[in-house]
């Protein structure tokens, strides 16, 4: 069985990338569970049994009887129904005054006392999935492979040099501990299942309190929620040319009531602020269009925007990788393009 | 406030990378070297806090003999000295192996004297993008630790050197420190009692570039080294893979200002602009 660690947004809805690490452990079950050595299929309604598998609920559906999670603090009600339509089997819900703060050893130790019963945990591979899994493997005293992408009977194969190669591995402890890439795979619905929720109030030793989040501030500046969010974001590179080039990028960003993406040589210059960065050490972006202006496509850029559906390149090299990699191209000097493209826009509106 | 950098010498790629003959690494030999970026952050932090309280920065990496020129190079912005664990292929190691030997010299240097009121790493490195030798580390130290930091605040206490009485853990004598970094919902902000590992993430600081005064004074500066142990648990890596090649399916729109109509009509047939 596998124990994924579910991270909720502040409307209480199961975060994108969590339903995509949910997925990877319903469609990737008999592979985790070959590779944790416990057998996969198990009769519905067994009871708990040796090789780390859990037991299982009755009346769950077949396909959510391998995936169990973990949600620390409020559960609502949407996430329970998510959750159910992602085919889970069980939901092991964490409520604490200790755990209302965020304090990764206190969170990961909650996850620690119900580790056992797995024979894998995984989370997805953003900063707190990472942290946490990370303070998991050294309680249980294994390995970890971050980035996973998949798993099959050959091991596991995981992203390294931010995306450029892959690396194959098997881990050979009692306990397998992943994080998974972003967009490794889509979120991906199934026949929902009715999960029973355990709830658990677990000690808090005052130690794994030592670094508790003691006030969380929210300033524009450095909220990135508009960028993950957007439909349509625009990137701006190197090619803009100054801080006092980006106007037109903007009046499209407007138009399109998207975000401004930047590439870090944009944040490295000081033109725009690190929350608009895309990337390997920026943020991860799933728009329905990402369109790069004046943007090369380094690898760390692209790992960026693996998940945009249509990526649109303006840019003045034909040869560039962005130009390459993109289902749509325009040659030409991103001013003048983007100027025209936003007078074409007000024309068309009339 | 004494504090150590561990910082990673690591390929700088941009392009296509190959790989080499045993198919379990990269071919590095053609590519540039330089520090992953959390880490060239982490040293600008550690200049600042350490200028701020009076203390020291020593960098440390564990890596080949070449790597060297990394540490000469945050001693060309700031740093004060360097520490060489020299392996000359750092990638037989597991995190665990490499948290377990920067711990070992940690606690050899204390035993000389040399202690530290916090250490600073890089959340992930550019290469095997791992996260978890800062965690490690931690562990292995008994220190509380923190990922995520974009910028850090001495809130009392520390002097510079008041960690070299021990190394273990002396907290409250040693300072307290406030961290920020980016979480889901905002800034979130710690406070946490020194010593402690910290796991640096880009985009609080810009590393500075080095002056030639800074170029000077790296030439000079004074690095000890040591010698990596064999590995212990070893890296359970069984080989790389490369993505396979794509071909382009690039549809070009047209060239210039002139081929505005045809990209608004991709927009407009994606439906993503606002009426
Ligand atoms: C560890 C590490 C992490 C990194 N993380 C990130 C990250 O998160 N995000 C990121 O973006 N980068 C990251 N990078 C940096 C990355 O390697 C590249 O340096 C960066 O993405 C390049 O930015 P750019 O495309 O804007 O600039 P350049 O590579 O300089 O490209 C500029 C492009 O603009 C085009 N151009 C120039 N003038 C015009 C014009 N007038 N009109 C149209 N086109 C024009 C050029 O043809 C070129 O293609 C990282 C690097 C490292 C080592």
């Amino acid at each position: 069985m596998t124990l994924v660690f579910v991270e909720t947004d502040e409307t209480g809805q199961v975060a994108l990338t969590s339903a995509e690490a949910v997925t990877f452990a319903r469609t990737n079950a008999a592979a985790l569970a070959r590779m944790a050595g416990s057998p996969s299929e198990q009769p519905s309604g067994a009871s708990a049994t040796s090789g780390g598998v859990a037991q299982r609920p009755e009346g769950s559906s077949e396909e959510g009887l391998g995936v169990d999670v973990a949600v620390i603090g409020a559960l609502t009600d949407a996430a329970g129904e998510q959750l159910a339509s992602l085919g889970v089997g069980r939901i092991h819900h964490f409520e604490s005054a200790d755990l209302e703060a965020y304090s990764a050893p206190a969170w990961a130790q909650a996850l620690v006392e119900i580790a056992p019963e797995t024979g894998t945990v995984l989370a997805s591979g953003t900063p707190r999935g990472m942290e946490l899994m990370a303070h998991v493997a050294v309680r249980t005293g294994e390995r970890i492979a971050a980035n996973v992408v998949a798993a099959d009977d050959e091991g596991l194969l995981r992203q390294v040099l931010g995306g450029a190669a892959f690396e194959r591995l098997n881990l050979d402890g009692d306990l397998q501990v992943l994080t998974i890439a972003g967009h490794a795979c889509t979120p991906e619905e199934t026949t929902p299942t009715s999960p029973e929720v355990l709830t658990h109030s677990p000690e808090v030793a005052a130690e794994d309190l030592r670094t508790r989040v003691v006030r969380t501030e929210v300033e524009a500046a450095d909220d990135t929620s508009g960028l993950t969010q957007a439909r349509a974001v625009v990137g701006a590179g190197r090619g803009v040319g100054s801080q006092d080039g980006f106007d037109e990028v903007l009046e499209l960003v407007d138009h399109l009531g998207g975000a401004l993406g930047v590439s870090r040589v944009v944040t490295g210059l000081g033109w725009r602020p690190h929350a608009e960065q895309v990337g390997q050490t920026g943020s991860r972006i799933t728009p329905d269009v990402y369109i790069a202006c004046g943007i090369s496509g380094a690898i760390q850029h692209m790992a960026g925007i693996e998940g945009a559906k249509t990526l649109i390149a303006i840019n003045t090299d034909e040869e560039s990788t962005m130009v390459q990699r993109a289902d749509y191209a325009i040659i030409g000097d991103l001013h003048e393009v983007v100027g025209a493209v936003n007078e074409e826009i007000r024309n068309r509106r009339g | 406030m004494d504090i150590l950098v561990c910082i990673k010498r690591v390929p700088d790629i941009s392009g296509q990378i190959t790989l080499d003959d045993s198919g379990t690494d990269i071919d590095d030999s053609g590519l540039g070297h330089t520090t992953s970026a959390h880490e060239e952050c982490a040293v600008e932090l550690a200049i600042q806090t350490a200028a701020a309280t009076g203390g020291k920065v020593t960098v440390l990496t564990l890596g080949p003999a070449e790597a060297v020129e990394q540490l000469r190079a945050a001693v060309a912005v700031g740093a004060h000295d360097g520490i060489l664990i020299e392996a000359e292929d750092p990638s037989v190691f597991a995190p665990e192996d490499i948290a377990q030997i920067i711990g070992d010299v940690i606690r050899d240097l204390a035993e000389q004297g040399q202690g530290f009121d916090l250490v600073l790493l890089g959340n992930d490195a550019a290469d095997t993008g791992d996260f978890q030798v800062g965690i490690r580390l931690a562990y292995d130290l008994g220190y509380p630790v923190l990922t995520g930091v974009q910028a850090l605040n001495a809130t009392g206490g520390a002097g510079g050197g008041s960690g070299s009485s021990g190394g273990s853990t002396g907290a409250s004598e040693a300072g307290a420190l406030e961290a920020r970094g980016i979480g889901p919902a905002g800034t979130e902000i710690f406070s946490l009692d020194l010593p402690a590992v910290i796991a640096v993430q880009e985009g609080g600081v810009d590393p500075r570039y080095p002056s030639i005064t800074g170029r000077m004074k790296a030439k000079r500066a004074r690095i000890a080294e040591y010698v990596a142990p064999e590995p212990g648990t070893g890296n359970p890596r069984l080989g790389l893979e490369l993505p396979p090649e794509t071909a382009s399916a690039v549809t070009v729109l047209g060239e210039g200002p002139d081929a505005a109509g045809s990209l608004v009509d991709v927009l407009e047939e994606i439906g993503v602009i606002r009426s």
